[in-house]
């Protein structure tokens, strides 16, 4: 019980929970936890895919990863192109 | 039943005469109107009823069969928690229209000619931009007029369609049509629109984030999964459905990452879901069609329940842009616990509906061996947890804390959200409630381990970027601003062009006026040189003048006489 006394008593206790720096890397490493769990999940239960490339280990995870990050590039490329003021249509 | 009439009819008429009551009356009425409608869905027995003879041609007013039930079913459930969704509302206008709306969404599915549909499909039309005009606001009159010139064009390219095909085929029934010649092509358009296809799309992002709270929970439900219906019925196995549809789930993500409106993010996720739908009826096999259909069914829960979530946070706070949002999860934490929930349904987290639903679509198109229209769609998938997934709950609920509080969500909206977070998690955990209903029996088993782990990898790793990014803080800050799409063609664009042609026009009149002129006034100088006071025809002559002239003509006339 002495934790959260002693992270209230540094922040006086303004930040919420979810918001302390201990809470949000928790949450992260324990994210990457299960990934690392899934990968090697792929190992105890080979994967039966319609496609040979699915059953590479990590496949989806791999690809989950790198379509995201593809994704959140490429929208940070498209607002260069069609991103304009707030009040375009309205002048 | 007595009647085989449309389950749509009770709530059309239902809707008309919804100003007729007052109070707890009437919310008991509108409550009322999708349960009856259900009464009478489950009372039809499959087959042809409601048979009229028009000219040479038969109108089929209800073709109940497995197809239109799925549809009915759903519209009807959509009903009656929308209806609880806005009973805090005491908008006439919006009590009115919702009901029709949803009334001729329901026809159009029963219809079992052209015709009929074509009739309900003007109606939903007309019905649902009262949703948008019930803003009352110039720009949602503005958007009510773009959203109707459009949804009205559907329908004037359907009726030019279904008249050349009544031509051609002598008949009037609505059953497979497909691609062969212009009629069909007409109808796929008109259909694509209203599915919202790629370049026909931007109405959806354009007008749903523009309706009244309730409103755009009400509109996301009908149009769109309303052709996702029609295309089932008239286009199922049109191989270039598979690559629309693949298109469509892809190109939103992007828009979407960077759309500053929450409610424009679900629109463009609207947009991208719809795409699974298509690309699974232009698949076409049984798989394929259980799989856009059973999308459909749990999509229309799961969208309406993260607009609901959304809808809330409007209502309480009064802004749904991401930039002026945050930390809500304090003041609002049931509304929150519903928003995770639809966003880890339409993610398809295994145990929520989206993933018993997809599945399916996902594994007929890996088994037609159509590998580039199933990477895209596996790469959408990613593409939805970025931003329905994560987008929506995180940038209004967690992200930096901006600070605004608020009380929670109405009970209304609270039970409304209650039912479809329910409905989410009932279907994803026991799917079988759902398989059962499909048009086509299902073999299929969505949970076995290789696929729970290949969709579990997929997600979290999804999310580990996501985390990586923020942490980085590479991550796109959420910046007010409009984004430039489509209707960029007929909102600048188009007005530009219109104003310069307009200018060229009157600066060739003027210069033509102006010549016109200056010719006039020639032509009148002229007259005024031999007419005017000083001119030779106005001069006077002395009488001398004229006897000579006189003697000279006659001397002259002589002269010629005897020659």
């Amino acid at each position: 019980m002495s934790t959260p006394r002693d992270e209230r008593d540094r922040d006086g206790g303004q930040t919420p929970w979810l918001y302390r720096r201990r809470t949000i890397n928790g949450l992260f490493w324990a994210l990457a936890g299960l990934c690392l769990l899934l990968v090697l999940a792929d190992f105890v239960y080979p994967r039966y895919g319609t496609f040979a490339f699915e059953e590479f280990p990590a496949a989806y995870g791999i690809f989950g990863f790198v379509a995201f990050v593809f994704i959140v590039f490429a929208g940070i490329g498209l607002r260069k192109l069609i991103m304009r003021d707030e009040d375009y249509y309205d002048r | 039943m007595i009647a085989s009439f449309s389950p749509g009819l009770i709530l059309i008429v239902g809707g008309l005469l919804i100003p007729l009551f007052r109070g707890r009356a009437r919310q008991l009425f509108m409550l009322a109107l999708p349960v009856l409608g259900a009464a009478q869905l489950l009372g039809l027995s499959n087959g042809l009823h409601g048979q009229i003879e028009i000219f040479d041609y038969t109108l089929t007013f209800v073709r109940a069969d497995r197809l239109s039930f799925v549809f009915g079913l759903i519209f009807l459930i959509a009903s009656f928690y929308n209806t609880i969704y806005s009973l805090h509302e005491n908008d006439t206008m919006q009590q009115v229209a919702a009901p029709i709306y949803a009334g001729a969404a329901i026809g159009a599915v029963y219809a079992g000619d052209l015709i009929t549909l074509f009739i309900f499909w003007e109606i939903t039309a007309v019905s649902s931009v009262f949703l948008i005009w019930a803003r009352r606001t110039a720009k949602a009159y503005a958007v009510g007029m773009r959203y109707l010139i459009i949804q009205v064009g559907s329908g004037v390219i359907l009726l030019a369609g279904i008249i050349l095909r009544t031509q051609e085929t002598g008949s009037i029934a609505f059953e497979h049509i497909g691609t062969t010649d212009l009629a069909g092509w007409l109808i796929l358009i008109a259909f694509g629109i209203k599915a919202a296809f790629p370049f026909l799309h931007n109405w959806l992002q354009d007008a749903y984030p523009e309706a009244t709270v309730t409103g755009t929970v009400v509109l996301s439900a009908f149009t769109t999964k309303l052709a996702v219906y029609v295309l089932a019925r008239g286009f199922a196995g049109t191989e270039l459905l598979i690559y629309v549809g693949a298109v469509m789930t892809a190109f939103p993500v992007f828009f979407a990452v960077i759309e500053n409106d929450l409610r424009r993010v679900l629109a463009f996720s609207l947009n991208n879901q719809v795409g699974f739908m298509v690309a699974g009826i232009g698949v076409g096999t049984s798989l394929a069609l259980n799989g856009a259909v059973a999308h459909a069914f749990v999509h229309i829960i799961y969208k309406s329940l993260l607009f609901m979530s959304m809808g809330a946070v409007l209502h309480r706070v009064g802004t749904i842009k991401a930039s002026e949002l945050g930390g809500l999860y304090r003041s609002m934490p049931i509304t929150t616990v519903f928003c995770i929930i639809g966003a880890a349904s339409i993610t398809a987290f295994p145990l929520f509906s989206g993933y018993i639903a997809k599945s399916l679509t996902l594994s007929a198109t890996a088994e037609g061996g159509y590998v580039v229209a199933w990477l895209i769609l596996v790469f959408a998938s990613a593409g939805v947890l970025e931003h329905s997934g994560i987008k929506i709950p995180y940038f209004a609920f967690f992200a930096h804390d901006s600070g605004k509080r608020c009380q929670e969500a109405p009970g209304n909206m609270l039970i409304a959200m209650a039912i479809a977070a329910f409905l989410s998690v009932a279907i994803g955990v026991y799917p079988d409630m759902l398989y059962a209903i499909l048009p086509f029996p299902v073999d299929y088993q969505p949970y076995t381990v290789s696929h729970v782990l290949s969709q579990l990898q997929l997600l979290l790793f999804a999310m580990l970027a996501f985390a990586i990014l923020v942490r980085t803080g590479l991550y796109p800050k959420e910046i007010p601003s409009t984004n430039l799409n489509t209707d960029w063609i007929y909102r600048k664009a188009l007005p530009v062009l219109l104003l310069w042609l307009g200018n060229a026009v009157e600066a060739m009149r003027r210069g033509a006026a102006a010549r016109a002129q200056r010719r006039l006034e020639r032509f009148i100088l002229q007259v005024y040189r031999h007419h005017g006071p000083a001119g030779i025809m106005a001069r006077t002559w002395q009488t001398g003048h004229t006897v000579l002239w006189v003697a000279l003509l006659l001397g002259a006339y002589l002269l010629v006489y005897f020659l």
